[in-house]
């Protein structure tokens, strides 16, 4: 690691560090701004919900959920809170090489007396410790909101540990897929439209992937393997989903720094 | 030993030639030129020494290390101008050349300020809002503020200014005066004739000569127009003269030997004009062209 790198990375991810803990304290604050009378309507809001087709209850993160209680919404509105960690931790992903090199700037660090790897791990890290910052304020709105908005009902500490505990991991796994994506192809000049496809679709693919039948697809996307709801119901991880999604992210490190290193770094023609 | 060692360097990207076969030595304390139309494998040939790219074949070694697997060590004692300069457009100009600075060990600061001062360059700048030239500024001080024993200039004179341009050769002279091995890439003849001590020449990937200025220019074709009343071509036809022809009232024709030969012809004339230069680039590479095609 060189602390240079790493410091440089860092603060050039200020602006976004502090856009990304905004969304994230502005969605907590407004879904859980909601729970006071979604809890007040919990009876009525079951029996309606109960009419869905459980396809759609499944698709938006519902089935199995009970909102009354605070552990049962907050699972809900954490699936909202995964979406933004993911884009985030995506657009980081996409970002950490490949924009530099389609904007032809990765030159400059290259040319510097720095191996590769050491580039590539100062960045990773940098990166990482940009969306731990996001990660702490996800846990300080989470706590903030739920004591605000819980009027006196009554939580269980375990499993809202467990869904913030996941946050690191879930985000370094989309960091990880996000760069070994973007080292397979070249010219990427803009992070966001790549990130919004991986964060977004992992997502979709999660919510929907029922819809597919027996194709199980949904299996690999992290959204399955730290599914609040089932967090929620079991108080524990899915293991062997947390294990496909550390097996995932290691080989998608390998993948990305046996390219880096053997990389041509594109120039201007 | 050389300071720099290529041998049999060659690279494709993908099925595109970058260079074939290229093999040169550039001596400790040299300007050694480098020369060649766009196109011809020059930025390939500097991206090669640095490690931003790795070869197909071939070696290259730097202070007689392999520069593919010490290029780290290396590159602390390196210099390097691109031709194409980019860089983090939000920042300003002192907080990158800061940190362009920190890769270093040693304490670059003193220098760096002088430099910026030597070609005028603002500091407090934001990159993005600087002109061509000014990033190409930009791009002298940070190659040149370690003081390395080896600087790679490609195509450094590109949007700079006349004056600017005299102010980098003089720093460019006087960094090499204090040791400093300088490989220069240009697709202009002049300004390689102007600071370089030898030169090779690129071609479509390949080095097709190898040489000091002195005996290139002494070697080299001029090229000669006569304007004069009834003039016969055929007047200058001696050794040495090559594609003689006649345009409206002049005559042209390229001549390689001494120039006195030339001279003592056209003193006999009444000449209404007479041009003798230096052939372009273009036309050394003609000459090439031709030589290596018979």
């Amino acid at each position: 690691m060189k602390a240079n790198i790493y410091g440089f990375e860092l603060w050039r991810k200020r602006n976004s560090i502090l856009i990304w803990s905004a969304s994230i304290v502005l969605v907590a604050l407004l879904y859980m701004g909601l729970f006071p009378t979604f809890a007040d309507y919990a009876a009525v809001l079951q029996e309606t919900l109960k009419r869905f087709p459980p396809e759609y209850l499944e698709a938006f993160g519902m089935a199995g959920v009970d909102l009354s209680t605070v552990v049962g919404y907050y699972s809900f509105v954490f699936t909202f809170l995964q979406i933004l960690l993911a884009l985030q931790a995506s657009n980081y992903g996409f970002d950490l090489i490949a924009v530099e090199e389609g904007q032809m700037i990765a030159d400059f660090v290259v040319s510097k007396p720095v191996a590769r790897a050491q580039i590539l791990t100062s960045k990773l890290l940098a990166a990482f410790t940009a969306l731990t910052i996001t990660s702490a304020v996800t846990w300080a709105a989470s706590f903030l909101f739920i004591e605000l908005f819980r009027e006196g009902r009554p939580y269980e500490l375990r499993p809202l540990a467990l869904m913030l505990g996941s946050i690191p991991i879930f985000q370094a796994v989309f960091l990880s897929l996000g760069l070994a994506f973007s080292l397979l192809t070249r010219g990427i000049r803009s992070a966001t439209p790549y990130g919004l496809v991986l964060g977004f679709g992992g997502y979709v693919l999660n919510a929907f992937g029922d819809l597919l039948g027996d194709v199980k697809l949904e299996l690999i996307t992290p959204f399955r393997h730290f599914d609040p709801t089932y967090i929620a119901q079991h108080q524990a991880y899915d293991a062997p989903l947390v294990l496909l999604s550390v097996a995932m992210m290691v080989i998608a490190l390998a993948f990305s720094y046996w390219r880096y290193l053997r990389r041509d770094i594109p120039a201007a023609v | 030993m050389s300071i720099i060692e290529v041998e049999g360097l060659t690279k494709y990207y993908g099925r595109t030639r970058g260079i074939e076969d290229v093999s040169f030595r550039v001596e400790e304390g040299e300007i050694f030129g480098f020369i060649g139309p766009n196109g011809a494998g020059k930025t390939t040939t500097i991206r090669l020494l640095l490690a931003l790219i790795y070869p197909t074949r071939g070696s290259a070694r730097i202070f007689g290390r392999d520069v593919f697997r010490h290029g780290p060590e290396i590159r602390q004692e390196i210099g390097y101008l691109p031709g194409e300069v980019f860089y983090y457009g939000r920042m300003k100009v002192i907080d990158l050349l800061k940190y362009a600075a920190s890769f270093y060990n040693r304490d670059c600061t003193r220098r760096m300020f002088e430099l910026a001062e030597y070609m005028e360059l603002d500091l407090n700048r934001r990159i993005d809002e600087l002109s061509y030239g000014n990033r190409k500024k930009v791009g002298i001080v940070q190659g040149l503020m370690h003081s390395p024993r080896v600087v790679f200039l490609d195509e450094p004179t590109i949007g700079l200014d006349p004056l600017m341009q005299r102010r980098f050769f003089d720093l460019i002279r006087e960094e090499n005066a204090r040791g400093m091995t300088v490989f220069f890439s240009s697709h202009i003849l002049s300004e390689v004739q102007r600071l370089c001590h030898r030169v090779a020449i690129i071609r479509e990937g390949h080095i097709v000569e190898i040489a000091d200025m002195e005996t290139l220019i002494r070697n080299n074709y001029k090229k000669v127009r006569v304007v004069a009343r009834d003039i016969d071509p055929s007047y200058f036809d001696i050794p040495g003269v090559t594609h003689l022809e006649r345009i409206n009232h002049a005559v042209h024709f390229f001549y390689r030997g001494d120039i006195n030969a030339v001279l003592r012809r056209l003193s006999a004339l009444n000449v209404t004009d007479v041009t003798i230069e230096e052939p372009t680039l273009e036309e050394i590479f003609m000459h090439y062209y031709e030589r290596s095609g018979s």
